[in-house]
């Protein structure tokens, strides 16, 4: 087990390794820095003066082998568009974006996994219809299009949310979040319905199948043969079969809804740092997308773990790391 | 409930007080720092402006006024005197005198990577015979020191002394003596600011300000709609039609200092663009009018100068090119070019407004003139640095400029690093006739000759087609009624410049 987890942590350290230079050498391929960050009035000496300041005059291997050298001590470097630490820039945006992204999650595990189910076991009735093809629609209309329809109907025309930004924040253990307060729930509801749409609508798919391949298999006639009641056949043993896809799964898009909430985060105006990293690569603010995609990483690496840990405890038959 | 709702509407209505409430504005791009001498960019300056002042401010023509100086004058040709205004203070209560304004002038040049050093870089002398007269040096004649020293903001000496950018954002060193003092910061989010009572200008209307950071266009416009925000700025074209049909709004325009134009290269011999009839063909060959009107939807006013009509250097009697697809033809056939060429017309897509679209409209109208285009479009970051190496052949760009005659320094003016000269002269145009006089208006201290001067080099740059111009961009606010908002050509939104009708 132990093995198991160092050999992860090694395997993601050589990854992390790997991303950074592609995307040096990416941001070096699409454009120089200082062409947009400098001041349109300034003339030659000022951008030359710029250029070196930020060591960008140097050959790229060099750039990069400074920048090597500086990770290992975990400096990133500094924000070329906002001239503070990079990591810092990132971290400050972070609770903004894991509140939202778990909010999603938690909208959508906790309807999609009802609402698969109740699918999955009734698939013929009226609901069980309906929910497949809500589903269906769910996740194939654009996030960016659902977002803004949200906000006509419930802000513009309704009246009843607000159209966008962060609410006020309470702080817990120095994190700042905006969930313990009315308004701040308020401003949150519309963003992470949007977030979660796709999910939910991808998690009850996924039940929906599980449970009904489930219902056919045979320790489900055996539960019953045995006089166990219906709720406790659904609800123990076919929901314990379901959930072990849906974990993973729900892993995963974790993962992706906290990297690339951006299109929420930009209609939203939610401070998130989706944002972030679309307004740096905008101004090629290098340290800051290479810290980004290292957390991002990080982050990857960390929810795959956790999954597979949870996925052995819920279904036994997966040892983690088992030598053959 | 609905009674009550009523008679909290009646009451708010009916206390002129509602002049005192607070006021939501959304903003269209990101604050990314609250230093004043670090970015110079314009969310970060707009910002700047409420809660700091500079020597010399700039009206809603962009033109010159005072500001924390009442006056100056050049004492010579390399001395600028400053008379500073008398009895100003800081948010924090202390004096403004000209030790702040000297401070900061250096720090300017002192914050890492700042972008403010190249107003100031030509200080070469700083003295104060007496706590409101500041005198500056310059090594040679420099005419722009006023000019420069409006992007300067002056802050508190005893706030900002060792300030770093981190001081800023979290308000420590924001003091300044502007219209409204910083309250909070939050990076992505908002800015919110408080009346400063004892404004020297006089108090501004609103006792808080909230700046909304929303970069979708449809998202700010919904926050407009719903009551969530009272003013938007960058109002996108499209949406210009509804806001007006929308009794609860209302919308104030005015032309920006941004001109859009064409570079036409000029570096590579042989090609069709070193013949001034090819270079007149193409500019006869588009209509300006139908892109302003019908594409901008009016918020585009055609150019015939690298300034837009209010700024300095402004030569009023060049015409717009009228659109004349017969007569370019004709003058490609005098060039030699009777069945036209096939260039590449470049240009961003996410920078100007409708910059792509225009691109495309451009592009018709020169087939219809025989020359056949082909558009490539680019992302910014990609697109400048592919302008700057000098990769294409009819590129746009957008330009603002406080002045005519720093425009055609940086556009068309002959290369030359020694000099600052042509830092974006992307076409590779050169004419000593234009060089020189941009060099004595440079020099020249007399606002008025410079002017004159500045006129004259923007005359002849624009007879010889140096660039074709294409249009000035029409900036756009709209408000809930009955708040109106006094329009700017330098783009910036002032909240103290917001009034309840």
């Amino acid at each position: 087990m132990l093995a198991y987890v160092a050999r992860r942590i090694v395997q993601s350290l050589a990854v992390l390794a790997i991303m950074s230079l592609l995307v040096f050498a990416g941001v070096y391929a699409i454009g120089n820095p200082i062409d947009i960050l400098v001041n349109p009035q300034s003339d030659q000496s000022e951008i030359a003066r710029a250029t070196a300041a930020l060591g960008l005059d140097r050959p790229l291997a060099e750039q990069y082998f400074v920048f090597l050298a500086r990770a290992a001590t975990g400096d990133l470097g500094n924000s070329f568009a906002f001239n503070v630490p990079a990591i810092g820039l990132i971290l400050e945006r972070m609770p903004a974006t894991l509140e939202l992204a778990t909010a999603a999650m938690l909208i959508a595990l906790a309807l999609g996994i009802p609402l698969g189910l109740w699918a999955g076991i009734a698939p013929r009735s009226v609901a069980g219809r309906m929910i497949a093809a809500g589903s269906i629609l769910g996740f194939s209309l654009p996030t960016f299009w659902v977002g803004l329809m949200l906000i006509m109907v419930f802000s513009v025309w309704l009246g009843w949310l607000p159209t966008s930004g962060r609410g006020p924040t309470t702080s817990i253990a120095g994190i700042p979040v905006s969930f313990l307060s009315i308004e701040g729930l308020r401003h949150l509801v519309l963003p992470a319905a949007n977030l979660a749409l796709f999910n939910l609508s991808l998690i009850a798919r996924l039940t929906r199948s599980g449970a009904r391949e489930a219902m056919q298999q045979d320790y489900v006639r055996f539960a019953r043969a045995k006089g166990l009641s219906e709720r406790r056949v659904v609800g123990v043993h076919v929901l314990k079969n379901v959930l072990v896809p849906v974990a993973t799964v729900a892993g995963v898009e974790f993962g992706s809804v906290i990297a690339f909430a951006v299109v929420t985060e930009s209609i939203f105006a939610w401070p998130g740092m989706g944002k972030l990293l679309i307004d740096s690569i905008n101004v090629l603010d290098r340290p800051v997308i290479v810290g980004y995609l290292c957390i991002v990483v990080a982050l990857f690496v960390a929810i795959n773990l956790a999954v597979d840990l949870l996925v052995s405890w819920l279904d036994p038959r997966v040892r983690l790391g088992a030598e053959r | 409930m609905n009674v009550f709702r009523a008679l909290l509407a009646g009451t708010l209505l009916c206390i002129p007080s509602a002049q005192g409430a607070e006021l939501r504005i959304g903003l269209a791009a990101d604050v990314t720092s609250m230093d004043p001498h670090f970015l110079n960019f314009a969310p970060n300056v707009n910002i700047g402006w409420h809660v700091f002042d500079a020597l010399t401010h700039v009206d809603e023509d962009a033109r010159l006024i005072p500001g924390l100086a009442v006056s100056w004058r050049a004492l010579d040709a390399t001395t600028w005197e400053f008379k500073l205004r008398r009895g100003v203070r800081f948010h924090d209560g202390s004096e403004l005198t000209a030790e702040d304004v000297v401070f900061s002038i250096e720090r300017t040049l002192e914050v890492p990577n700042g972008q403010f050093r190249i107003f100031t870089r030509r200080i070469v002398g700083k003295e104060s015979p007496d706590p409101y007269t500041l005198r500056l040096k310059t090594a040679t004649p420099y005419a722009m020191v006023p000019y420069d020293l409006n992007s300067v903001f002056v802050v508190s000496k005893r706030a900002a002394a060792r300030a770093r950018p981190e001081d800023f954002d979290s308000g420590k060193a924001m003091i300044g003596t502007g219209p409204f003092r910083f309250l909070r910061f939050s990076r992505g989010d908002r800015v919110e600011l408080a009346k400063n009572e004892r404004y020297w200008g006089g108090a501004p209307p609103w006792d808080k300000v909230t700046f909304r950071i929303v970069p979708t266009d449809p998202a700010r416009l919904a926050g407009l709609l719903s009551g969530d925000l009272d003013l938007i700025e960058q109002v996108p074209t499209a949406d210009l039609q509804r806001i007006r049909r929308d009794a609860r709004l209302a919308t104030a325009q005015k032309v920006s200092w941004r001109t859009i134009f064409f570079h036409l290269d000029q570096r590579r011999d042989g090609g069709p663009f070193h013949d001034l009839r090819v270079r007149r063909a193409l500019s006869k060959a588009i209509d300006r009018q139908a892109i302003a009107e019908r594409l901008m939807d009016g918020a585009a006013i055609p150019a015939s100068n690298l300034v837009s009509p209010p700024v300095f250097g402004y030569a009023p009697d060049l015409k717009p090119e009228a659109f004349d697809p017969e007569g370019a033809r004709r003058l490609l056939a005098e060039a030699g070019y009777p069945d036209g060429f096939a260039m590449t017309l470049s240009a961003p897509n996410n920078r100007y407004v409708n910059d792509e679209q225009i691109a495309q409209a451009v592009a018709q109208m020169l087939a219809r003139a025989g020359i056949r285009v082909r558009v490539e479009t680019f992302p910014l970051n990609v697109y400048l640095t592919k302008g700057a190496k000098g990769e294409f052949a009819f590129a746009m760009l957008g330009w603002g400029s406080f002045s005519g005659d720093l425009a055609l320094r940086a556009l068309v003016a002959t290369p030359d690093p020694s000099k600052g000269f042509g830092a974006f002269n992307w076409s590779g145009y050169s004419s000593a006739r234009v060089d020189e006089l941009l060099e004595r208006a440079f020099a020249s201290v007399d606002d008025k000759r410079r002017e004159e001067i500045a006129r004259e080099a923007m005359r002849a740059a624009m007879r010889d087609y140096a660039v074709i111009p294409l249009h000035h961009q029409v900036t756009t606010w709209a408000t809930r009624k009955p708040l109106a908002y006094a329009p700017r050509t330098d783009e910036f939104t002032f909240a103290h410049h917001v009034r309840a009708k």
